[in-house]
């Protein structure tokens, strides 16, 4: 299968403090992978890291190209589209403002019209609300509102971080179902950042466990599942 | 939307959507007080006073200058204490070009819009490093600052120094039947339309969104494509060019600048008058203008000696009464209305 995103020797922190040191990893093309570990691993460090929003060395090529030295508005342009930690929602626009920031990158107005359609029928609460302020939506409606702005990109890779934070757990399974419906139909590659490591295996392809800062292990995501000692010592469950 | 206000007070985004459209998004109601407004600002300048005249000139100028801050604060969220400043550079464009150059007061506006726009920009880079409070404090400088550059003798041959410089009233053109003041009632009117028209487009557009998204998270909106400095930057272009066509303006219906009336009281003044409009909220800046234009007046005709305590009264009194502004006022009005209706 062809590599979608390379990542080779990737070190990223905040000023002063060193949060990756050096981890190496890739998704397949059309792939659901999820990065795992606890808090303070470098988790969301990672994926900031990937979109240009903080320091950071290393390579990092997508389908091939390099795009470590890209600004986080031009990393958007090449396709990758960022689910931010607390979701990013433009609290005081509404439902459809919101969507339609989500095709700032695009032009075809013909295109990103459909692509809302398309968002709708994924997410029908939006519709519902779309001339409601975001900031009135629940929190499982602004994650959907947020998974449907990224999805306004059309993108080749979406970054999700933490998805089921603060979300009962029977909404988080219903949003996990919508990302898997993404990636079969709409062939959306996907990196999945969460510690919910039991609803995460269920829906990646592929698996890597990071823990201060380096990747310990890395399989295919059926294995970590089946494998109860790997389990124990690194997801607690 | 059929939300009442204890509901509002625990959700701040009700109240946002209260603020910012105070007249909810009934159309018929928009509409009804469009015609209304037309209406009495056609006839205004035949049945009232010179002087009124002059005053509600005044009001539409003040206006487009709080649009031009709102546009900056209200939808981008940076701060400004020194529009002021903005105001000066238009107006001193717009005198110089006159009385130097010879130039017809309809162009130095253009003109004025341009000079500040690129004023306005070049200020909003260093800029882009500065955030809140400290936002303030650098537009505070400016505002200190220019009084004095005006004053500077190497430019006095151009700006007349302490002095200042005095401008001719134009007449109204193609024969019209208007005296000075009315024409310039009307000119100005017509100016404020069209800047008032502009800024409600430009809001509802794309670019419009990416401003308003930068104000309600930096971080977001940069992962959706935006460029923030380069939006950011803009609008304080932007801003500047409305605050400065302003500034054009009020030296052609004042006839005269001079340094001392730009200094940075005007600044907050202008600052107040959004505060008092509405943050946000377009229509705002018109109860800024009346505020800004009237209330001074109103607190002298109290007392000569304590006129400045009257104004800070009448200040306080309004922000108890309206601490969202006239925007969130009239809101409050219409959902009492609504609410006996129902």
């Amino acid at each position: 299968m062809t590599k979608l995103l390379e990542v080779k020797g990737l070190h990223a922190g905040y000023g002063q403090t060193k949060v990756l040191h050096g981890i190496d990893f890739s998704i397949d093309e059309g792939s659901v992978t999820t990065l795992l570990g606890a808090n303070g691993a470098g988790k969301t460090t990672t994926l900031r890291a990937l979109c240009g929003m903080i320091r950071r060395s290393g390579d990092i090529l997508l389908s091939g190209e390099q795009i470590n030295r890209k600004q986080t508005e031009d990393i958007v342009r090449v396709g990758v589209a960022h689910v931010p930690d607390g979701r990013g929602t433009f609290t005081r626009q509404t439902v459809e403002e919101n969507l339609q920031l989500g095709a700032m990158a695009r032009s075809d107005k013909a295109g990103i019209a459909q692509d809302l359609e398309l968002v709708f029928s994924y997410f029908p609460i939006l519709k519902e609300r779309r001339t409601q302020q975001a900031g009135l939506l629940s929190g499982g409606e602004q994650q959907m509102l947020a998974v449907g702005r990224a999805l306004m990109l059309r993108p080749k890779l979406m970054l999700l971080d933490e998805p089921s934070f603060g979300l009962a757990p029977m909404i988080t399974r219903e949003i996990f179902e919508i990302f898997r419906e993404l990636n079969r139909k709409e062939k959306v590659s996907m990196l999945v950042v969460e510690q919910n490591a039991q609803i995460a295996l269920e829906l990646a392809d592929q698996a890597y466990l990071l823990e201060t800062g380096r990747i310990v292990f890395s399989g295919r995501a059926d294995d970590i599942r089946d494998d109860e000692n790997l389990r124990k010592a690194y997801l607690g469950y | 939307m059929s939300v009442n206000l204890e509901e509002a007070a625990e959700h701040p985004a009700v109240a946002v959507d209260i603020e910012t459209r105070p007249l909810g998004r009934d159309r018929t109601l928009k509409i009804l007080f469009g015609i209304l407004i037309f209406v009495v600002a056609i006839a205004l300048p035949f049945v009232t006073k010179s002087f009124f005249v002059f005053q509600v000139t005044m009001v539409m100028i003040y206006a487009i200058a709080i649009l031009g801050l709102n546009l900056l604060t209200g939808f981008n969220g940076q701060f400004s204490l020194g529009h002021a400043a903005f105001y000066a550079i238009g107006a001193y464009t717009a005198a110089i070009l006159m009385d130097k150059a010879g130039i017809s007061y309809v162009w130095t506006l253009p003109v004025a819009g341009i000079v500040c726009f690129v004023f306005g920009f070049l200020f909003g880079l260093p800029a882009l490093r500065l955030e809140g409070i400290y936002l303030a404090l650098a537009t505070f400088a400016l505002s200190v600052a220019t009084p004095q550059i005006l004053k500077l003798s190497p430019l006095e041959h151009w700006t007349g120094g302490v002095q200042g410089i005095v401008i001719m009233k134009p007449d109204a053109p193609f024969g019209l039947p208007l005296n000075q003041d009315q024409w310039l009632y009307f000119f100005t009117l017509i100016v404020t339309a069209i800047m008032f028209w502009m800024a409600s487009n430009m809001l509802r557009s794309r670019t419009g969104r990416a401003m308003m998204a930068i104000r309600d998270n930096p971080i977001a909106s940069r992962s959706m494509g935006v460029n923030n400095s380069l939006y950011k930057a803009t609008t304080f272009g932007i801003s500047a060019t409305y605050t400065g066509i302003a500034g054009a303006l009020g030296a052609i219906v004042v006839q005269f600048v001079a340094p001392d009336s730009f200094t940075v009281v005007l600044s907050i003044a202008l600052l107040v008058g959004l505060v008092v409009g509405g943050v946000g909220w377009i229509p705002g800046a018109f109860f800024g203008g009346l505020f800004v234009l009237f209330v001074p007046n109103i607190a002298e005709s109290i007392s000569k000696g304590l006129s400045g305590a009257f104004y800070g009264l009448i200040l306080m009194l309004l922000v108890f009464i309206m601490p969202t502004g006239v925007a969130g006022f009239l809101a409050l009005i219409r959902h009492k209305v609504l609410r006996r209706g129902a």
